[in-house]
């Protein structure tokens, strides 16, 4: 394994939010996150990035805890991009500065970053005045452009066209050709069907299911994952107070 | 007593004039605002930033103190600098009391806490959205200080503006440390706060008009800065 957590618990504001969470994310593959709005997926995927501690468990990478060099074989893109006030190519430069890139090496890296985005007529543009779907791919190559091992991608595709998710989806699936581990957190159900190997289902800051894809996916056990798989809108119990209001609507 | 009129008339003849006693004023009013706000960033810039962006044990407190000496009464720093540096204090030795350095040194003592206390504002906000993207990249601490201070740049541009207004509009203190000595320590505030009380009009409302078109022109121009910024999604 990569990447282990066991029995990850995070308290906030004097709420358990996570709760004995249990991962194994596999070295190679690709891990998708998936469960309701508030179900502690951006939490969990914190957590194993190492920017949050846990009240109790440990993440282990490769088998050792986590440690700020670990880090660095890690990247994520966050659910809300952050880019500098800077510009396309500033940006990515920056990335690639702190990974020690001087010269001829990183504008060679920046090139590649760029042309794989589809990014390079856009590269003095300041990144913030870029469309959102332009943005995700710049957070995703610049993630990328850091050579990480492992890559976490926390929802990049909500809110774009079929064409920025295709060409986020390609970036993705490239990497993990190249043998970068991916673990992304996921609302689509296209999605989970065309890039999902492994599934890990949270509902309420547990785990209600996890295991492969196709059997997560396609026999599940859990409620959350029945609903999701008969295309229900599955209202669980962190959405209680929604679910009062709509219930006679589903 | 002149006519309004006839003392404005006389003040833009002196002003069209380039009057040298006039330019002299100008420059060092000049020189000593730019030099104590120049060391006041040097100082307030760094020092807001390490406040808005690290977290150390009495940073709070830190925070709290500066935001109350942005409020610093200019006549007491004038008064502890004067004492500071009178002929029997600490500096005396420095023979600086009754110079331009002390009007800089009182100046840049008032404008340094306006400089780090804004600083700290805009980089604990700026911070705030950077925070996690930093340490997902591993960004050390001197270079995350830095790009802060160079991502604000836009709303530290204010920031300074607002020392510089402060501090070339202050009177109070450099005439307790400067004296207003003709052809020696004699900036634009305290010709026309002595000029005005000896009914020298002309000059007084002259170097006003000055100091306006000075204040006016700084303006504009970092609001014209700011006004691109924004529109590159830069600030
Ligand atoms: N620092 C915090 N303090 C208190 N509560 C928090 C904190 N961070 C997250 N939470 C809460 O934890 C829960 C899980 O948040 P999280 O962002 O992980 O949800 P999510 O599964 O990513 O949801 P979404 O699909 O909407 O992105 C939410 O109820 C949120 O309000
Ligand atoms: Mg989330």
């Amino acid at each position: 394994m990569l990447l282990e957590a066991s029995d990850l618990v995070f308290e906030a504001g004097g709420q358990r939010l996570l709760c004995g969470v249990d991962v194994s994310i596999r070295k190679g593959a690709r891990t998708l996150v998936m469960g309701p709005n508030g179900a502690g997926k951006s939490l969990l995927l914190r957590l194993l990035h190492g920017l949050l501690k846990p009240a109790q468990g440990e993440v282990l990478w490769q088998g050792t805890p986590l440690t700020k060099q670990a880090m660095r074989a890690q990247a994520m893109v966050f659910q809300r991009p952050v880019l500098l006030r800077r510009s396309v190519l500033a940006n990515l430069k920056f990335a690639l500065s702190v990974r020690g890139l001087r010269g001829a090496e990183r504008a060679e890296k920046i090139e590649v970053a760029l042309a794989a985005a589809g990014l390079s007529h856009l590269a003095k543009q300041p990144a913030r005045v870029l469309s959102g779907g332009e943005q995700q791919r710049l957070a995703v190559v610049r993630a990328l452009a850091c050579e990480p091992d492992l890559l976490f991608l926390d929802e990049p595709t909500a809110n774009l066209d079929p064409a920025s998710t295709a060409a986020i989806e390609t970036l993705v699936l490239e990497a993990n050709a190249r043998g970068v581990t991916i673990v992304l957190v996921t609302h689509d159900s296209g999605q989970a069907k065309r890039l999902g190997q492994d599934v890990i289902f949270l509902q309420d800051g547990r785990v209600a299911e996890a295991g492969p894809a196709s059997q997560v996916l396609g026999t599940p056990r859990s409620e959350p994952a029945r609903a999701w798989q008969d295309g229900r809108l599955y209202l669980g119990a962190n959405t209680r107070s929604i679910n009062d209001r709509f219930r006679r609507t589903f | 007593m002149d006519s309004f009129w006839s003392v404005l008339g006389g003040a833009f003849a002196l002003v069209f004039a380039l009057d040298p006693d006039l330019l002299e004023i100008i420059g060092l009013s000049m020189r000593v605002t730019l030099t104590a706000v120049l060391f006041a960033c040097l100082i307030g810039l760094p020092l807001g930033a390490a406040v808005g962006a690290f977290r150390f044990p009495g940073r709070t407190l830190l925070a709290v103190i500066l935001n109350a000496l942005m409020g610093l009464p200019p006549v007491v720093v004038g008064l502890v600098v004067y004492l500071l540096l009178s002929a029997s204090g600490p500096l005396g030795p420095l023979r600086l009391l009754y110079t331009p350095g002390a009007m800089i040194i009182a100046q840049m003592i008032i404008v340094t806490p306006i400089v780090a206390a804004l600083t700290r504002q805009v980089v604990e906000d700026i911070d705030r959205e950077y925070a996690e993207q930093f340490a997902s990249l591993g960004v050390g601490a001197l270079d995350r200080l830095l790009s802060l201070l160079w991502d604000a740049r836009y709303s530290l541009l204010t920031v300074t503006l607002a020392g510089f207004g402060r501090a070339v509009a202050e009177v109070g203190a450099v005439l307790i440390v400067g004296g207003n000595i003709n052809h020696v320590t004699r900036v634009m505030t305290t010709t026309i706060a002595l000029e005005t009380s000896k009914g020298n009009l002309q000059l007084a409302l002259a170097l006003g008009v000055i100091l306006l078109l000075i204040a006016f022109s700084v303006n504009a121009c970092v609001m014209a800065l700011r006004a691109s910024a924004v529109r590159a999604a830069y600030a």
